[in-house]
C-alpha cells in the first residue's frame, strides 16, 4: 500500500489574536507550511479546512481562507466534528490522496474565538452536551469532565493533585513553546487556589479558547520522496465515535472511542503502545489526559494517576505527552487543535524541537478528541 | 409540551413529548419498543434495536444510586441565577442514568457515589409558564402523584 507522507508543517502563534482575522491567521500557517515544504502553490490539488462554524461571523469559512490563500479554483472542503474537526481534516487528506483522486493536499486547522461576546460563549457552553434531556440542567464542558473526574477518583483513588499534576507538566512546557499562549510554569499550590469552576475543577484544571492556525501539506508515497528530503510518513489513521449522551456510555472513566481509535491506527501503523515516543493528547482537562495515558494503552486502566506522579510523561519517562504544553497551556483554537498536534509530533519525529526535544523520537501520535469523546481521532506518525 | 421539560429549555418538539405531561402529573417515564420490548430511559420513539417506530411509555420508580456528580460554579445562560448548583447523574434501578440537579433533602457537601436516592418531579414554581424538571432526593422522599392521564 502507497504511503501518506508529510512534507510541510506551518503553526502561527496561538492566543488573543485581535491583530488578525480567521483568514490571516490561517495565512501565517499556510505561508510557513509552504515555505517549509519549499513548494509553489502549482504544486497543490486541494485543501482541507478545520474550523468550527459557530464560532466565525463569518458563515462557511472555507470560502474565504481557500480565497484569501490564492488557493482558487482548487476543490475544498470543511471538516467539523467539534474540538476534533483538524484530524478529521488531516483523516479526509489521507483518504484523497490514497484513494488517488489528489496526490498533495494542504490541510488548514483554524479558529478566531475571541471575537464572541462573553454572553454568546456562555449561551454556545450551555449547549454543548445532548440538548433534549441533559443540557436543560445546565451541565457544561468542564462539568461534563468534571462528572468522569470524580468517577476516577471514586473508582481509582486518582487524586485533584494529580490532575494539577498534569497542568504542572504541560506549562513548564508551554512555558518553553514560542507559539503557546501561556508561556508561564505554574505550582500546584498556586493552581489549586485558583476559582471552582465546576468540582473537582479550578480555573488550572481547564484548558483555555484561543486563535491561532496550523497546517500542514500531505502528499502521497513517491510525490513525497520527490518533493521532501525526510517526509514524515502517516502510517495509522484511526477514528471511532461514543453515544452524545454522556449518560449512555458503558462507564465514566475513560473513552470508548479513544480506546477503539487507538486500537485502528496501531494495528494499520503496526506498532504498539510501547512504541510511542512522544504523544499529543487531548487535554481539554486535566482528567481528560490521565485518562489518555490509559485509553492509549501507556498505562493501564486506572493507573494514570500514577502515572504523572511518576513523571512517565516528562520528556525521559516512558512516553513525552503534550511537550509542546497541550491544549492546557498552548490554548485551544478548536479548529486548529489537531493540526497543531500533528505539527509537533512531525517536527519531533525530524528532531527539531531544541530544548523540548525527545530523544530518538522515531514514532508519535496524535489523540484528538471531540466534545466528550463522542469523536477520537488517533494518528500514527513515523520517521524513515 | 415537550416545551414545558427544563428551566432552560431547547427541543420544543419531539415524538415523546408526552414526557413532560407525565411528569407534570408526577411521573417520570421511559419507553418500551412495541416490536421488541427494548426498555429505555429517557424514552426514545425509535427502537434502536429492532427499528419499530412504535412505542409505549413506562413508569419509572425514581429509585437509584449516585454514579457521578459535580458541583457547578461556571453557569452558562439562564442558569446563572441558581449558581452554584450541583448536577448529579444517577443510575435508575430499572436501568439507564439520568442527569438532575440535587434537591434539598440532600447537602452536596456529604453526597457520595453510591448513595440511594430517589428523582423526583418537579414543577418550576416561578413564572406564568409550566416548567417541568426532576430533583435527585434522599431516598424515601414522597411527592404528589395526579391521576392517571389519559393521552393520545
Amino acid at each position: 500500500m502507497s504511503r501518506v507522507g508529510v512534507i510541510g508543517v506551518g503553526h502561527g502563534t496561538f492566543g488573543r489574536r485581535s491583530d488578525a482575522t480567521v483568514q490571516e491567521l490561517a495565512f501565517e500557517a499556510f505561508r510557513m507550511a509552504m515555505k517549509d515544504a519549499a513548494i509553489e502553490r502549482s504544486v497543490l490539488d486541494a485543501s482541507v479546512i478545520a474550523a468550527v462554524p459557530e464560532y466565525h461571523k463569518q458563515r462557511s469559512v472555507a470560502g474565504v481562507v481557500q480565497e484569501y490563500l490564492n488557493l482558487n479554483p482548487l476543490p475544498t472542503w470543511l471538516t467539523e466534528v467539534a474540538c476534533a474537526s483538524g484530524s478529521a481534516a488531516m483523516r479526509t487528506a489521507w483518504m484523497a490522496i490514497r484513494s488517488g483522486l489528489h496526490d498533495v493536499v494542504a490541510v488548514i486547522g483554524c479558529q478566531k474565538m475571541t471575537e464572541m461576546e462573553t454572553a454568546e460563549i456562555l449561551a454556545l457552553m450551555g449547549r454543548v452536551g445532548e440538548v433534549q434531556w441533559e443540557s436543560v440542567f445546565g451541565t457544561t464542558f468542564p462539568g461534563y469532565y468534571a462528572m468522569f473526574a470524580n468517577r476516577h477518583m471514586h473508582e481509582f483513588g486518582t487524586t485533584h493533585d494529580q490532575m494539577l499534576a498534569v497542568a504542572e507538566k504541560n506549562h513548564y512546557y508551554g512555558a518553553r513553546n514560542p507559539n503557546a499562549l501561556f508561556r508561564k510554569e505554574i505550582t500546584r499550590e498556586k493552581a489549586v487556589a485558583s476559582d471552582p469552576v465546576s468540582s473537582p475543577f479550578c480555573v488550572y484544571d481547564c484548558c483555555a479558547n484561543a486563535d491561532g492556525a496550523a497546517c500542514l501539506i500531505l502528499a502521497k508515497d513517491e510525490v513525497a520522496k520527490e518533493l521532501s528530503k525526510k517526509p514524515i510518513w502517516l502510517d495509522g489513521v484511526g477514528c471511532a465515535t461514543a453515544s452524545m449522551s454522556v449518560l449512555r456510555r458503558p462507564n465514566l472513566v475513560g473513552l470508548p472511542s479513544a480506546q477503539e481509535a487507538s486500537k485502528q491506527a496501531y494495528g494499520m501503523a503496526d506498532v504498539t503502545a510501547a512504541d510511542i515516543k512522544v504523544a499529543e493528547v487531548h487535554d481539554c482537562f486535566t482528567i481528560a489526559e490521565i485518562m489518555a495515558y490509559e485509553d492509549l494503552g501507556f498505562c493501564e486502566k486506572g493507573r494514570g494517576g500514577a502515572f504523572i506522579d511518576d513523571r512517565q510523561s516528562y520528556i525521559g519517562g516512558k512516553v513525552a505527552v503534550n511537550v509542546d504544553g497541550g491544549l492546557k497551556a498552548k490554548g485551544h483554537p478548536i479548529g486548529a487543535t489537531g493540526v497543531s498536534m500533528a505539527y509537533e509530533i512531525v517536527r519531533q519525529l525530524r528532531g527539531e524541537c531544541g530544548e523540548r526535544q525527545v530523544p530518538d523520537a522515531d514514532v508519535g501520535l496524535t489523540h484528538n478528541v471531540g466534545g466528550i469523546g463522542q469523536y477520537t481521532f488517533v494518528h500514527v506518525f513515523k520517521r524513515d | 409540551m415537550f416545551s414545558w421539560f427544563g428551566k432552560v429549555n431547547f427541543v420544543q418538539y419531539t415524538k415523546v413529548s408526552d414526557f413532560a405531561v407525565h411528569l407534570k402529573d408526577g411521573r417520570l417515564m421511559g419507553s418500551v419498543c412495541s416490536g421488541c420490548g427494548f426498555q429505555t430511559f429517557p424514552p426514545r420513539a425509535d427502537c434502536p434495536e429492532c427499528m419499530s417506530d412504535d412505542f409505549e411509555f413506562t413508569e419509572y420508580s425514581g429509585k437509584g444510586e449516585v454514579y457521578t456528580y459535580t458541583k457547578t460554579d461556571a453557569a452558562p445562560t439562564g442558569f446563572d441565577d441558581i449558581a452554584p448548583y450541583t448536577v448529579v447523574v444517577v443510575e435508575l434501578e430499572e436501568g439507564g442514568r439520568l442527569v438532575g440537579w440535587l434537591g434539598d433533602t440532600l447537602d452536596a457537601g456529604t453526597l457520595a457515589i453510591g448513595d440511594a436516592v430517589q428523582v423526583v418531579p418537579r414543577i418550576w414554581e416561578e413564572g406564568e409558564e409550566i416548567k417541568v424538571y426532576f430533583t435527585v432526593d434522599r431516598s424515601g422522599t414522597t411527592w404528589h402523584k395526579a391521576p392517571a392521564a389519559h393521552l393520545g
